[in-house]
């Protein structure tokens, strides 16, 4: 007999031994094949941590050029290259240099990782409607589960540190890029890709000629998009143990350091302009044949 | 004349659109089920319907019918952008239907080159990357990509465009540009999607001059896909009419006009001018006698035959084909007779004359 005063729930028992078996399974798991997943992750670990070297211990004088360079190349203006820099002597003189170093390091890899795993992931989904079915629930689950939850298990597997706060922080930013991938090869013009087909165009010479550069735009947006949210698990990852301006944060927060928390928090705002302003730019100048219509 | 040999051969095509074309092909076909039913009963649209037509080597073959009569239809069976559900294509000798993906590849990269309504060129290329595509796609060297690709943009009149992107161009330049992209292609087989429809009517004269031109030069087997008839009388050698994905009539534009095959046929040639499609060696007849005091080539237009025996105040002239050899006799009262049917009818329906004739007879 079903009662309607409160909700028919399973029996306390069943579940706490439900919760019982799936984390002594997964723990099991974890002594098992903890070493191994480790390993797996080691050459990112390797990478991670020369990348954060070479921002760190460059005289900050060579970093603040190549980073202007980079930033004049991407975009060709010099007024955000006076901005980016002006940005980061600020930050600098404030006493952040070092964990905005650590935070870029950070940033960097993630990105790279995610364009590395997210463009082919797009590719997959804008080719097959299958592929497209099982990677939109997974996509929505990685966007909108809390972060916390899935840091649980990567702790388990990976402890505390680097690698873990990486895997968090590209589980949420990968999805942009693999959504808005997916969008503009999906987005591409029929009737140009019908006369790719015509003129005999291999599926690769059909991407690399046709689609791929027809979806820049938005993959570049996917791109900006990857960065930001990149950007905003820093001081979740820092819960973790990654170093960065993530860290300063976490200790205003549990101490209220009211100064403390707005300058760092600052310092982060500084970067996420920085590569959005440049990356932006940057995808602007590869659509020269856009603006050409204004001309 | 060009030796005659068939390029294309197409044979008893059907194409049902659908989910299930397999289910009711045997019912479209040796059933007789028509269009109507089959869209009705099971959801399936007839595309084409028991569809032959050969074209031969070196000419322009023109297909033509009104919108969803089949006819973009049956040009993306030449090179296999679409897949018949029965019948045979055969091109140059290779049974289209039965290659496989990659040979299809090299098929389309070696045999034929097509040119679309909506131009269809890569947005994000300049006129020179648009023209190097097909080239690109076959793998030739950079050296030639680009050797052949200067040579059929100053063929089309876009010389000192090529860094241009294509939405810096208008329409006709666009088409321009797709039309070198094809040539550049060299391939014997030119398939043309409703190329010139998108463009105004002058750019649109100016596109089939072009076309005609290169064709002088070129000698490719061209099918031709247009709603318009002037432009199918105007540079088609061959017109055939398509209705409800069937093929109602084929053959000479001037068969075409002259005698319509069916009503539908006879309502799109009933506006033509006559004095200009038709040639005067349509209507010579053989005679033997001594020779008329005046001679007219067969290529001559109707219009322009009658104001020749006017002005020499003649009744009929000698008809000599294109090596000058005479081949018939043609007298004015039929030339006249001929026009005056469409002039007639043209004016009595439409209330405007077949311009200038009669008022250059009165002259």
């Amino acid at each position: 007999m079903i009662s309607l005063d409160g909700f028919p729930v399973m029996d306390a028992d069943t579940l706490t031994a439900l919760k019982k078996a799936i984390d002594g399974g997964f723990r099991a798991f974890t002594r098992e094949f903890g070493a191994t997943v480790e390993d797996f992750f080691l050459p990112l670990r390797t990478f991670l941590i020369f990348v954060e070297r070479l921002l760190v211990t460059t005289p900050w004088p060579l970093v603040l050029l190549v980073i202007g360079g980079l930033v004049y190349l991407a975009s060709r203006s010099w007024r955000l290259v006076a901005g980016a820099v002006a940005a980061l002597l600020i930050i600098g003189y404030f006493g952040m240099w070092e964990d905005t170093m650590r935070t870029l390091a950070m940033i960097v890899v993630a990105t790279l990782l995610s364009v590395a795993v997210g463009i082919p992931l797009g590719i997959l989904m804008a080719w097959s409607g299958r592929a497209r079915a099982v990677m939109l629930p997974v996509l929505d689950v990685m966007q909108t589960m809390p972060s916390f939850v899935y840091l649980i298990p990567v702790v388990m597997l990976l402890g505390i540190g680097k690698v873990p706060g990486l895997i968090a922080v590209v589980i949420y930013a990968a999805p942009p890029i693999i959504r808005l991938t997916n969008l503009g090869i999906r987005l591409v013009d029929a009737d140009v890709l019908e006369a790719a087909d015509a003129f005999g165009a291999s599926t690769w010479q059909k991407l690399r000629k046709v689609q791929l550069p027809l979806a820049l735009p938005n993959i570049m947006a996917g791109i900006n998009q990857t960065i930001m949210a990149a950007l905003s698990m820093v001081v979740v990852a820092s819960m973790i143990g990654v170093q960065g301006l993530g860290q300063p944060v976490l200790k205003a927060i549990a101490n209220q350091y009211f100064t403390l928390g707005v300058f760092n928090g600052f310092a982060i705002v500084g970067i996420a302009i920085i590569f959005d302003r440049t990356s932006q730019a940057f995808g602007r100048r590869l659509q020269k044949h856009r603006e050409a219509e204004h001309a | 004349m060009l030796e005659s040999s068939t390029s294309i051969e197409i044979r008893n095509v059907y194409k049902i659109f659908g989910p299930h074309p397999e289910r009711y092909i045997e019912a479209v076909r040796d059933g007789g089920m028509c269009k109507a039913d089959l869209l009705e009963k099971h959801n399936h649209v007839l595309g084409l319907s028991n569809v032959s037509l050969d074209i031969e080597a070196g000419y322009i073959q023109v297909i033509m019918g009104l919108s969803g009569s089949g006819k973009s239809t049956l040009i993306r069976h030449i090179n296999r952008l679409i897949e018949p559900t029965a019948g045979e294509v055969i091109v140059e000798g290779t049974d289209v239907r039965a290659l496989k993906p990659k040979a299809l590849r090299n098929f389309r990269r070696a045999s034929t080159a097509m040119v679309f309504q909506k131009f269809a060129l890569l947005p994000h290329r300049t006129v020179l990357g648009n023209v190097v595509f097909g080239l690109e796609i076959r793998g030739v060297s950079r050296a030639e990509q680009l050797e052949e690709a200067h040579h059929w943009i100053s063929r089309v009149g876009l010389c000192g465009f090529e860094d241009k992107y294509p939405s810096q161009l208008s329409g006709g330049m666009q088409q321009r540009v797709g039309l070198a992209r094809a040539l550049s292609n060299d391939a014997p087989i030119l398939l043309m999607d409703e190329a010139f429809s998108a463009l105004d009517p002058l750019i649109r004269v100016d596109m089939q001059t072009i076309l005609l031109d290169l064709q002088d030069e070129v000698r490719k087997t061209i099918v031709f896909i247009t709603h318009d008839l002037d432009e199918a009388l105007r540079i088609g050698d061959r017109v055939a009419i398509m209705q409800d994905g069937e093929l109602v009539q084929q053959g000479r534009p001037e068969d075409i006009v002259l005698s319509p095959a069916t009503p539908y046929v006879e309502d799109f040639v009933r506006q033509v001018n006559r004095g200009r499609v038709v040639k005067v060696g349509a209507l010579a007849k053989s005679v033997s006698g001594p020779p008329a005091a005046l001679r007219v080539s067969g290529s001559l237009s109707l219009a322009d035959a009658a104001l020749r025996l006017v002005e020499a105040r003649l009744s009929f002239a000698d008809v000599t084909d294109s090596n000058g050899a005479v081949v018939g006799r043609v007298g004015l009262e039929d030339v006249v007779r001929t026009l005056a049917r469409s002039a007639g009818e043209t004016a009595a329906l439409e209330g405007m004359a077949s311009e200038e004739l009669p008022a250059r007879l009165a002259g």
